[in-house]
């Protein structure tokens, strides 16, 4: 079929047909491939890598689940079943480098992948895109939508108290001169959206509160009308958070990809 | 000749000696009954570790005004045990503050009273932390002080402690007003001290309506209050949360220094998985797997000697709980009850073991008898707890292991995990997705 635009996902198989050896692996995680509202997400990071002439390759259909959720629930099989796949398809393609917009994929790759014999650079999607801008490979636009809006920012567990990226997402938000507003309880001390060890996969246990409302409620509380987030399972709490407000209307979640991609229109 | 109060001193203080190393090597003995773990690399990260968080309190300052006070007390409590070197030797020679006569004859008395004016100071500082933190603890509506696992016992100790501190520092100011008014009175065997600024201003106007006869006698019970006080404590803290002031020191030097998100690998499973997937690999080639142990952790003998450790340098502050997402959407899982529980199992366990044999089973575990499949579930594995505690306590690492067992050994995860599981086996991502459609986003997009 005939594209109907120039935006490319060559495929690490392709690439390694013809030789060629991107400057890094898009790891895009199943919620990136499977999730209706974070495929957006994907496709909103992949035009700005296109737009900014990264070179990059996916797996494509040879990607597959890191095992983060396995090992959380205490599955060390399933886990180690998927990780040495990854790692043996990882490593025949001789992977360096590592981009992803997930924050549980980039802990398991990064920080436990190692272990069982898969050692490779691993960044953050926050990270990767403002390393574009202070390289001058992404350019951004002065942007009316986005200026001195009031945008929150809620830290992914993963990136945040588990690796430490704290100010990258936030760097991101500012360079789009947007009015960056902090949540009562930010970095460390943020709260978790409620999904992290695998909770996304079954009911919480019996409470008097759901931790996405308690969240969500926190960040309603900044009067921000966009809120952004850096993962897929913040991402799904946080907009389940707001629809169980009746705010969907007027309050959005949106990944940092997007707050990108938006200000430059694409 | 010695006297009475010399013998007494010494059988008094070889007997608190006795009963606190016994208790020491026998919390080393509960703690040692963990599994190995590697965590002596990096030794310069490690000592730096100590000494901010443990020597520094770093941990603490995030909340400024509590951790103000637990300085002064901490510093009060190191400081102040100085004067115990003049307590020994006042007890062991049947003199009379040895030091400060040895420095009147040298004419540096003024050395002595600085340091006792320095004593006296804090000691009215841990007076006064200690009464803040007595109505904080009993009057102020904190959360984390009266949560489901803080009654009885835990609630009971953490007034002690206070409660003795204050006692122990009373009997110092005491001490210190009646030697005062005696030497005022030029009574024979009381060297000039100097001016004894807080216990003149505090103390002394009570004592002195007395007759130095009396004096006498109630600066020696507050001599003896004070320093078999302190034999008494340091033995109490070995049953108590108190025990955070000896052990947070080894607790953050073996700290965890890998990324917190970072889940501990099992080089046990590895095997077994490399020759399901057909993986040869050449260090175990041709050799048969090593002994799996028990998968995860059930009771506490599962568990590393760290999180043992942990366990022990635990003082039930609660911040842990205060930050968990869990806790406070009013689910059961409270990380500090985790780290309480351990304690208490290892406890009993050691003692039954040291009545019976190292491979007594009494039938009860950790998991099942102290805590629920309910708290292990919960977990969020958000890291809040573990960032919170003042001295790197990982309740995480214990959750994480128990939910192994579970999963591993019991097979009694929840049946969404179970449901989970089997997506990734069959399709390769936790949703029921057929593979095929894994890529279908980049189609999209090329027709958007």
């Amino acid at each position: 079929m005939e594209n109907k635009n120039t935006y490319n996902v060559p495929t690490m198989a392709e690439l390694s047909q013809k030789g060629e050896d991107p400057e890094v692996l898009l790891w895009i995680g199943c919620a990136g491939s499977y999730d209706e509202r974070y495929k957006k997400v994907t496709k909103a990071f992949v035009k700005i890598l296109n737009i900014a002439n990264v070179s990059f390759g996916v797996l494509g259909p040879e990607e597959t689940c890191t095992g983060d959720p396995a090992r959380r629930a205490g599955n060390e099989f399933l886990f180690q079943m998927q990780a040495l796949a990854n790692i043996q398809v990882l490593n025949g393609y001789n992977i360096k480098k590592i981009v992803t917009a997930c924050p549980h994929c980039y802990n398991t790759i990064k920080n436990e992948y190692p272990d069982l014999g898969g050692s490779y650079e691993v960044v953050h999607h926050s990270e990767f895109l403002n390393q574009l801008i202070e390289d001058g490979r992404l350019a951004i636009n002065e942007n009316e939508l986005l200026k001195d809006q009031k945008i929150t920012y809620h830290d992914s567990c993963y990136l945040g108290r588990s690796n430490h990226i704290y100010n990258a997402p936030r760097q991101l938000i500012e360079s789009l001169q947007a009015d960056l507003v902090e949540m009562k309880r930010n970095k460390e001390n943020s709260l978790c959206c409620g999904a992290g060890g695998a909770q996304m996969f079954k009911e919480p246990e019996k409470g008097d509160k759901f931790i996405n409302i308690e969240r969500t409620e926190e960040a309603l509380q900044t009067d921000a009308k966009i809120i952004a987030s850096a993962c897929p399972f913040c991402m799904t709490m946080l907009s389940d958070g707001i629809k169980n407000k009746e705010r969907e209307d007027e309050v959005k979640v949106l990944d940092l990809a997007e707050l990108i991609a938006k200000s430059k229109n694409l | 000749m010695i006297s009475f109060q010399q013998i007494l001193f010494i059988v008094v203080a070889s007997a608190a000696a006795y009963f606190f190393l016994g208790r020491i090597m026998k919390i080393r003995k509960n703690i040692l009954l963990g599994r190995d773990e590697n965590r002596s690399d990096h030794p310069l990260k490690r000592w730096k570790s100590m000494l901010l968080v443990a020597f520094g309190q770093k941990k603490m300052f995030k909340k400024p005004i509590p951790a103000f006070l637990h300085l002064l007390v901490y510093i009060g409590f190191i400081v102040i045990n100085i004067e115990v070197i003049e307590f020994f030797l006042d007890g062991v020679t049947g003199k009379h503050r040895t030091i400060a006569g040895l420095l009147q004859k040298w004419d540096l008395t003024g050395i002595y009273t600085a340091t006792l004016n320095v004593f006296e100071f804090l000691a009215i500082g841990v007076i006064l932390s200690c009464v803040f933190f007595l109505i904080r603890r009993n009057v102020f509506k904190i959360k984390r002080f009266h949560n489901p696992e803080m009654t009885r016992w835990p609630k009971l100790d953490a007034n002690l402690i206070l409660i003795f501190e204050i006692i122990l520092m009373l009997a110092i100011l005491t001490m210190n007003a009646s030697d005062q008014i005696l030497q005022e009175r030029n009574v024979a065997g009381y060297p000039n001290t100097g001016l004894m600024i807080f216990s003149e201003i505090f103390a002394a106007p009570f004592y002195r309506p007395f007759d130095s006869s009396i004096l006498v006698i109630i600066e020696r019970i507050a001599w003896w209050f004070h320093i078999v006080g302190i034999f008494a404590f340091a033995i109490y803290v070995t049953y108590s949360k108190h025990l955070h002031t000896l052990l947070a020191f080894p607790n953050t030097y073996y700290a965890n220094l890998e990324p917190a998100g970072k889940i501990t690998n099992m080089p046990e499973v590895t095997q077994e998985v490399n020759m399901m997937l057909g993986i040869t690999n050449p260090e175990n080639d041709g050799q048969p797997p090593a002994e799996i142990k028990r998968l995860g952790a059930k009771d506490v003998r599962d568990l590393s000697w760290k999180n043992l450790l942990d366990a022990y340098t635990c003082t039930e502050c609660g911040r842990c709980t205060a930050e968990c997402p869990a806790n406070q959407t009013g689910q059961k899982l409270s990380p500090r009850k985790i780290m309480m529980d351990t304690r208490d199992r290892i406890e009993e366990l050691g003692d039954l073991i040291l009545k019976n044999d190292e491979d007594f089973d009494d039938g009860k575990s950790l998991l099942g008898d102290y805590i629920s499949k309910e708290e292990i579930f919960a977990c969020t594995s958000c890291n809040a707890c573990v960032e919170a505690c003042p001295v790197t306590i990982d309740p995480l690492s214990i959750i994480l292991q128990m939910r192994r067992f579970m999963t591993m050994e019991e097979s009694s995860a929840p049946s969404e995990w179970n449901a989970m599981f089997s997506n990734i086996e069959t399709s390769f991502s936790p949703w029921k997705f057929p593979p095929s459609d894994r890529f279908n986003w980049a189609e999209e997009l090329k027709n958007e």
